[in-house]
């Protein structure tokens, strides 16, 4: 079991550490300052920050001792905008989308055998690749570049953004992002090229003509069984979904219960038939279903789905659990989840019950396991 | 030559200090202030070279008009200060 866990909040980069005496905060760092998005990196024990300060801009961190010390290494920087580039429209707005980092929404390791390679996803939909622990970094032209990128549009914030990146653990030069809004796309050879997948996708967010567009889809997280990746699940913004051919054709579930509606997933390390969620009313409520806080769990490969309620506040609670805030240790046992309102809550039994860390902590945007 | 300071908010976050630097302009006595401390143009600039949106310069007591190429004149006397804009919540 993982004995640590980091939190970025918009006030700051929380470590909590199981003890003697269970689950404990014990260590802030950067206090006032949001964070949001952190990385542990089990390759080399390397804890990576995006500190996003409100008037200076976004920076990143890193930490060769969990957290105790930190040094400031590059921020993705979007190279000069050519001359001759045209602006990419926002299609539901008709303004020009930013040429210029807005925030950094994800950051994963590369692969194991690549030590020092990092991804990291971005507001206004730039992907980012660092060869060197972050010393550098230099944006993915190929992706960027993509005429599609002027089909993308925001969903969360103003303008598009990369959220999750998984690479593959059988051969790193595969790599799967998924943009909110602009699909999920692909590349098999490093980052050099690119498609985006998704039959059996659908939204309802759009004219019904383009409901099954791969990218105009709104997959608010992706995430893939480390021992068997090519099984997917996504939380999408009108329904969960899974793959079992490495994204290309997904399934869609509506039995979820209490709701489909949600940002987070998770899942299983070594069982891809087990997959959690957070359920709430959709989009236009975005709050517990009935004022009950629960944890959906699948361990069946979704023909069903249960509520799992033991610990978690049943009346008159609101929290939203943002797209980065639930997440599964390796034991597949020790889950860990926190919400907008600024509690935390960790099982150790595969979500059966849970215990709250803290209520009294800042609006949570990224839970990870050390 | 003008002087350039800072917020002392940026003290927190990274290197300043005070600096009396060539420039006939914004952008030249910045140019000369990040050779001295190079991390500190992140704080200042965004990744397009423009002034960050909640950040505000000062010359001699005007903000400067050109956000994005900094080219409002100084004079040798000038005085510019990097503060934070009072904007947003």
């Amino acid at each position: 079991m993982s004995g640590k866990l980091y939190l970025g909040t918009r006030k700051a980069l929380i470590e909590v550490e199981r003890g003697s005496k269970g689950w404990r905060i014990t260590r802030p760092s950067f206090s006032g300052v949001q964070v949001p998005m952190l990385l542990p990196d089990a390759r080399d024990g390397m804890l990576y920050a995006a500190v996003e300060h409100g008037h200076f801009g976004t920076k990143f961190h890193a930490s060769g001792d969990g957290g105790a010390t930190w040094e400031e290494r590059a921020s993705p920087m979007y190279p000069p905008k050519p001359d001759d580039a045209p602006d990419v429209m926002c299609p539901m707005r008709s303004k020009p989308v930013p040429w210029s980092l807005e925030k950094i929404w994800s950051l994963e390791a590369g692969g194991k055998a690549e030590p020092g390679v990092l991804w990291c996803g971005t507001i206004p939909g730039g992907l980012f690749k660092s060869t060197d622990s972050g010393a550098s970094w230099s944006l993915v032209e190929s992706l960027w570049n993509n005429p599609a990128r002027a089909k993308w549009f925001g969903g969360g914030y103003d303008w598009p953004g990369i959220h999750s990146v998984c690479v593959d653990p059988r051969d790193h030069r595969r790599v799967l992002v998924a943009v909110s809004c602009g699909g999920v796309w692909e590349t098999p050879d490093g980052g050099a090229t690119w498609a985006c997948h998704g039959e059996g996708i659908v939204n309802d967010y759009m004219p019904p003509e383009l409901a099954s567009d791969p990218v105009t889809q709104d997959p608010h997280r992706i995430a893939w069984c480390q021992a068997a990746p090519d099984t997917i699940w996504m939380q999408h913004h009108n329904g969960i979904f899974r793959s079992n051919d490495g994204g290309k054709v997904w399934e869609r579930f509506t039995n979820g219960n209490p709701s489909v509606f949600g940002f987070a997933v998770a899942v299983h390390p070594t069982d891809p038939a087990k997959a959690w969620f957070v359920p709430g009313i959709k989009d236009e409520q975005r709050v517990p279903t009935e004022g009950a806080l629960c944890v959906m769990r699948t361990r069946d490969g979704g023909k069903t789905f249960e509520p799992c309620r033991k610990g978690l506040p049943q009346e008159h609670a609101y929290h939203l659990v943002y797209r980065h805030c639930l997440d599964v240790s390796g034991d597949g046992r020790t889950l860990a989840f926190g919400s907008t309102t600024g509690s935390v809550w960790i099982s150790e039994d595969g979500g059966d019950s849970w215990e709250r860390i803290s209520a009294e902590l800042p609006p949570v945007y990224c839970v990870r396991f050390a | 030559m003008p002087t350039v300071e800072f917020t002392p908010n940026l003290a927190r976050q990274t290197m300043i200090r005070p600096c009396r630097v060539d420039g006939a302009t914004v952008a030249e006595a910045l140019r000369a202030v990040f050779e001295e401390l190079p991390a500190l143009r992140g704080y200042v600039l965004d990744d397009q070279g423009a002034v960050r949106t909640h950040v505000v310069i000062f010359a001699d007591g005007t903000s400067v008009r050109d956000r994005k190429q900094l080219s409002d004149p100084l004079r040798p006397d000038s005085e510019v200060f990097v503060m934070q804009a009072l904007s947003g919540g």
